[in-house]
């Protein structure tokens, strides 16, 4: 009884203790935020990575791909059909975008990942409709500055917004002005009519008239250059009709969604000075993309296609690679239409769960070295490791801190257990035991463990909760955008709260308490009570 | 004195106890063979100048230290060689003991002080089970030594007198047998000083209790019923003095 007086006792008297408390109070603290917005992130990524993926992944091995894509579909719904949600057929293939930036007249080539898709089969798999721009209001620091363009219930498809049409229009419109004074002032340099290209620019935020007028004249040339004697007559892609014709031009055949991060970059606004997102090519222009064929061995070939809309996962390496393109087309560039070859399923299961099965079945239903079946963890498997690993370590080295604060509650309890030698010996010559004197300090540390770890989850769960309005305060605080949204895509800093983690990290700071007050209690409870006693 | 006990056998009992300790590299005796003993009911005061050994010969009679010759007799068996946990519980049922410097717990009441014997010999359970029995035994102890109405009073904020006699009734709550007291007015002006020792006087008479008190102060010494002198690490034993006595054998 008297060990849990006087245990209270010395919590209560000693200001000292205040310092153990909060001290674990801080480590725990820190390590549920962190934990929290590690877990949030991760769970996070997983989602966009999984959601572009789809649950498995049925690849061929070659860059021919895999013949008949729908006997291949049935194959797989007549292995594991009553697992399976959704599947749909997939070309992959690397290639090469080349587009025009309007601000600087530059030609890019970046390499791009192709994906030969159907539109509405994808959005089966995934939420595609959710990441093209066309189908979401923008939203410029949380506030919206641009309506959908498109309204939900609208099939996905390969149309033309409205705004993307008229984009076209005018670029076919200008394009063809310009073909027309380089062949009628022929030597001289094309010279831009403001008149008929300022209507259309002054909608573009801080457009540079020349630069913009000069961009097509480039791209002109380049396709020209590049695309002449392939099948791919870049004329005629360019202008399906007669350069004379006055009729309106029509999109071309190959129609692509474009990775976002591909074709923009951040740039600060001279007048807000604020950072911008500045897009190089937008719905209705026209990209040169070079991929080869499924023959062997594979040629080269080029084509052009009318960029439909952008797109934007959130998965930065999805987003400045990949190319989403009607799948009839690209089968039809890389030779693959007659035998409707594809080089991919992909599969969304209607429960993960099930996908060890569904993987064990579709193996037995495809003849072996055929295919590589996958599920979409096994295919990032890299990437998820490295994240675990990372948490790993962070948590190592998170927990050194409450390590640190273990080492304080030593350093402060010896103090404590010297400044009340001779309160041990008179407990010793009233009866108390070496046991009930190193049970005091013994619960002394366990006290401060417990109330520390309670504060520091109270706290740290507080600050998850909050910690969008805490970003908020610092910010403004600082001055500076302390969580870019534009920079890590999200909205919101997201977080997630494992309740084992925050009893693992409580019990583990409760546990470093003890352990830490076992060197001074056994200190105590080892003190001779006349040594004690007479101590000064 | 007239009103000596009857004394057949002795309570408690130090034989040829000595104890040194170590000074550097010298062993340096500070009891060399000290033989003393109490009949229960019986009130010894030890004599002895400062550094003679008195608190040492009081430690290893109350248990709290170890001879490194000779043995402590209880009721006339050993019990300067028995494991931590039994002398633990005789010191908290047999012992009490009273200090120069009170040592009262600072953090405590004196309430609090006062059960703190009790709260080490039971459980949490059993002084749960007990606690108004414990707190009345307590209580009632405060009231003998005049502190009723000091209850809620931390140490710090009671006088020297008061602080001692919270200490003498904190001795007192188990019921002991035997009362070591190492100068119990050593650190009080003479009025208070004599007001515990009319307490100790008193309890000696009314309870039959057995007290050992070690102390410096001849006039001190001279109320109890027999007193001993503490010279050169030996016991040289007095016959019983009265305060006359004393004096005249200073002067000799
Ligand atoms: N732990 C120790 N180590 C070395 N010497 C000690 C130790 N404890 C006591 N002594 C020595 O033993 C001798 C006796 O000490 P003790 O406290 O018993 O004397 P005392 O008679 O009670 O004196 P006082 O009247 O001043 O209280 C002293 O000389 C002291 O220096
Ligand atoms: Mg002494």
């Amino acid at each position: 009884m008297y060990k849990l007086l006087l245990c209270v006792r010395y919590l209560k008297t000693r200001y000292i203790a205040l310092a153990c408390i909060i001290s674990v109070m801080l480590g725990v603290a820190t390590m549920i935020v962190v934990n929290s917005v590690m877990a949030g992130f991760t769970t996070e990524m997983r989602d966009r990575l999984h959601n572009f993926l789809a649950d498995i992944v049925i690849e061929s091995r070659g860059t021919a791909g895999i013949e008949d894509a729908e006997k291949q579909m049935e194959r797989v719904k007549s292995a594991a059909g009553q697992y399976i949600a959704a599947m749909t057929p997939t070309i992959e293939i690397p290639g090469m975008m080349t587009f025009t930036d309007p601000w600087s007249g530059e030609t890019y080539t970046a390499p791009v990942q192709i994906q030969g898709i159907d539109p509405a089969g994808k959005a089966q798999v995934g939420p595609l409709q959710d990441y093209l721009d066309s189908y979401n209001p923008l939203l410029e620091d949380g506030t919206e500055v641009r309506p959908a363009l498109r309204s939900r219930e609208e099939p996905l498809g390969w149309e033309l917004t409205d705004e993307g049409e008229k984009h076209f229009r005018m670029v076919q419109e200008r394009n063809r002005l310009l073909l027309e004074d380089r062949q009628t002032e022929s030597g001289s340099t094309a010279e831009p009519k403001p008149s008929e290209d300022a209507p259309v620019f002054d909608s573009e935020p801080a457009a540079e008239g020349d630069a913009v007028v000069a961009a097509p004249a480039t791209t002109d040339e380049a396709t020209m250059s590049t695309a002449s004697d392939e099948g791919v007559n870049a004329e005629a892609l360019f202008n399906s009709d007669h350069p004379d014709s006055h009729e309106p031009a029509v999109p071309l055949e190959a129609r692509i969604y474009l990775g976002e991060g591909l074709v923009s970059f951040m740039a600060r606004n001279p007048e807000t000075g604020r950072q911008q997102k500045i897009m190089m090519v937008q719905p209705g222009d026209n990209v040169i993309l070079s991929t080869i064929t499924s023959g062997t061995p594979p040629d080269v070939t080029k084509f052009q296609a009318t960029v439909v809309d952008t797109f934007r996962s959130g998965m930065n390496e999805y987003d400045s690679s990949i190319v989403l393109m009607n799948l009839d087309s690209l089968q039809k560039y890389r030779g693959m239409h007659l035998r409707n070859a594809i080089s991919s399923i992909h599969i969304r299961l209607t429960d993960y769960s099930h996908a060890p099965r569904v993987l064990a079945a579709l193996e037995q239903a495809f003849p072996p070295g055929m295919v590589n079946i996958r599920t979409w963890e096994e295919k990032q498997g890299m990437l998820l490791s490295a994240v675990e690993v990372e948490t790993a370590i962070l948590n190592v080295l998170l927990f050194l801190i409450i390590a640190v604060a273990g080492f304080g509650i030593l350093a402060i309890f010896y103090m404590i257990v010297v400044e009340k030698t001779r309160d041990i010996g008179i407990l010793k010559s009233l009866g108390a035991s070496s046991g009930g004197v190193m049970s005091i300090f013994l619960s002394y540390g366990l006290g401060l463990g417990i109330t520390g770890s309670a504060a520091g989850v109270f706290i740290g769960l507080l600050f998850v909760e909050y910690i969008n309005e805490i970003e908020d305060v610092l910010s403004w605080v600082t001055g500076r955008k302390v969580f870019d949204e534009k920079i890590y895509f999200f909205l919101e800093i997201p977080t997630h709260v494992n309740p084992w983690m925050v009893i693992s990290v409580a019990a583990g700071a409760i546990a470093i308490a003890v352990l830490a007050s076992i060197l001074p209690a056994r200190r105590a409870a080892r003190l001779h009570p006349v040594r004690a006693l007479r101590f000064e | 004195m007239a009103e000596i006990l009857k004394m057949t056998q002795p309570l408690i009992t130090a034989e040829a106890v000595s104890r040194s300790y170590l000074k550097g590299q010298h062993q340096v005796p500070v009891l060399r063979g000290v033989c003393l003993s109490a009949a229960r009911g019986e009130f010894v005061s030890v004599i002895g100048q400062s550094g003679s050994g008195k608190s040492t010969l009081l430690h290893i009679m109350g248990l709290l230290d170890s001879p490194d010759v000779g043995e402590v007799l209880l009721g006339g068996s050993r019990i300067d060689n028995l494991n931590p946990a039994a002398r633990d519980q005789l010191r908290n049922h047999v012992f009490g003991f009273i200090f120069q410097f009170y040592h009262l717990l600072p953090e405590l009441s004196l309430l609090e002080n006062v059960m703190t014997p009790l709260m080490i010999r039971h459980s949490i359970f059993g002084f749960w089970k007990r606690r108004h029995e414990i707190r009345h035994a307590a209580l009632s102890i405060l009231q003998q030594t005049g502190l009723e109405h000091r209850l809620k009073h931390r140490p710090a904020e009671l006088s020297g007198g008061e602080m001692q006699r919270g200490a003498i009734a904190r001795a007192l709550v188990g019921r002991p047998e035997i009362l070591l007291a190492d100068e119990p007015t050593g650190n009080l002006d003479a009025e208070t000083g004599a007001g515990i020792m009319d307490l100790l006087n008193r309890l000696n008479q009314d309870q039959g209790l057995t007290i050992i008190m070690v102390t410096h102060d001849n006039a001190i010494a001279a109320t109890a019923h027999r007193s001993v002198q503490l010279v050169q690490g030996r016991i040289q034993p007095a016959e019983v003095e009265t305060s006359q006595d004393t004096q005249q054998r200073r002067r000799a």
